[in-house]
């Protein structure tokens, strides 16, 4: 398919525009950095019968851990906000997120483990796709409440009320950290497994391939 | 300022000696990792200047902390069944260097922005009016003790001794060398007393004998325990541990 006028080919349709691709790897970034500075903290005194592995961790030391995590904290809320901003005014959640079924998901999982799961518009978000930035998205969002809770106990009292308690905040911390990451692994996962969704995520579009006629 | 006695001088230089040495491995431990240069996108060789940054947004962090923090807010007080016992000692030496301060030979000094320094001693202290509370006190570890203590709120004493209320900090010196600094709106709180009983008893070695100056809406480690000098400054006085990178405000 080519213009008629120009003889050239059209440019490749956009796939993800410039502040989601932007906000993803930001984000990517700002997480990395607040997951391995965590682990850190974390071991300074283990909530659960644990510790995570030390080398992985990011840091050297509580106090320069504590100095990634305070600092990155930053890039992650105000990249967050940009990124919801966005999402909501554009109306990127609108055509791309919704409408999400459980019933779709469910057969989307299955399709996908069975290696009958259709990728041909990376445009087109599958349910089991929504249902995983979803996830991601409530997950950081909890991060971030439960973690300014940790953060200001005393100023944001009502919120650590809302969390049941200091420690108990602390615990959905953990907890929302761990199934972020969960789902994280799974998206990097099918990223290996479709290599063109990087590409699309990276430059935007995929490249245009002279298709025979 | 305080005098300090050369033993107690020489201690000093050697567990800054022991920070400045932990601080300069921290970074390099953590930027060893070929994640970060990953990350970081760039060649990661100036940890240097990577410390700096993170140093200045902690600073930045500071600033906002200070405007977060509502100097009429009161933390939350608990009932006495939730008072943890035996309460964790937590220092930066182990339990065998906990300082044996004589309550004979006790004397609070004072000085910097103070109209009235006259060294105060401990039967003087306690005459002190005094109000107990049971709070919860969060370690920057993570982990959260409530504990009871009783004391003269510092604001009384500050005004009492003719503090200079509009200066920027109170810094206080410990028995064990520690050190640490909080800004004039903290110390002016309410509830930030100067704790000379925990739980009832008078006050216990490990827990700070004689005085600890309790922060309820401030880390632990701006809690110092065995204080024996009050200093009120406009220059920035750091602390132990802020020195080595801990955030300096610390507010909860």
């Amino acid at each position: 398919m080519s213009d008629s006028r120009t003889g050239r080919l059209p440019a490749a349709p956009t796939i993800h525009g410039r502040i989601v691709r932007l906000t993803h790897w930001v984000n990517a970034l700002a997480f990395l950095i607040l997951l391995l500075s965590g682990w850190k903290i974390y071991n300074a005194s283990p909530v659960f019968a644990f510790r995570l592995p030390n080398e992985l961790t990011l840091g050297g030391w509580l106090g320069g851990a504590l100095l990634w995590h305070f600092a990155a904290m930053w890039l992650l809320a105000l990249n967050g906000l940009l990124y919801l901003g966005h999402s909501f005014l554009s109306g990127h959640f609108r055509r791309k997120l919704w409408p999400v079924s459980p019933a779709a998901v469910w057969a989307d999982i299955r399709a996908a483990l069975s290696g009958r799961l259709a990728h041909d518009d990376l445009s087109v978000y599958n349910a089991a796709q929504r249902a995983a930035y979803i996830a991601l998205i409530l997950g950081i969002v909890l991060l971030a409440l439960s973690g300014l809770a940790i953060w200001k106990p005393v100023q944001l009292a009502p919120l650590v009320q809302l969390f049941g308690g200091f420690d108990t905040a602390r615990v959905v911390h953990f907890v929302a950290m761990a199934l972020t990451l969960a789902v994280t692994a799974v998206h990097v996962l099918m990223v290996v497994l479709v290599p063109r969704t990087l590409l699309a995520m990276l430059i935007g579009r995929l490249p245009t391939v002279r298709s025979p006629q | 300022m305080i005098k300090l006695k050369m033993g107690e001088r020489f201690a000093t230089l050697r567990n800054r000696e022991i920070a400045s040495l932990e601080r300069r491995l921290f970074l390099r431990q953590g930027l060893s990792m070929g994640a970060l240069s990953l990350l970081a996108g760039c060649n990661v060789t100036d940890e240097a200047g990577i410390e700096n940054a993170l140093r200045k947004i902690s600073s930045w962090n500071d600033t906002v902390q200070a405007k977060l923090f509502d100097p009429k807010r009161l933390v939350e007080e608990y009932p006495a069944s939730a008072i943890v016992r035996p309460f964790p000692f937590n220092a930066f030496y182990d339990e065998d260097g906990i300082p044996a301060v004589s309550a004979a030979d006790f004397s609070l000094e004072l000085a910097g922005l103070i109209r009235d320094r006259k060294p105060w001693s401990l039967a003087e202290l306690y005459a002190l009016p005094q109000v107990t509370q049971t709070t919860r006190h969060i370690c920057v570890e993570g982990w959260s003790a409530v504990g009871q203590w009783t004391g003269a709120p510092l604001r009384h004493f500050l005004e009492r001794v003719g503090a200079d209320t509009s200066a920027r900090y109170v810094g206080f010196k410990c028995a064990d060398d520690y050190y640490t600094s909080i800004d004039m709106a903290t110390a002016l709180h309410p509830q930030t007393l100067m704790a000379f009983r925990q739980d009832g008893d008078v006050l216990p070695a490990p827990n700070g004998f004689p005085l600890k100056i309790r922060v309820p809406t401030k880390l632990g480690f701006k809690n110092p325990k065995h204080v024996r000098a009050i200093f009120v400054t406009n220059e920035y006085p750091g602390g132990y541990w802020e020195d080595q990178g801990y955030n300096w405000f610390a507010g909860l």
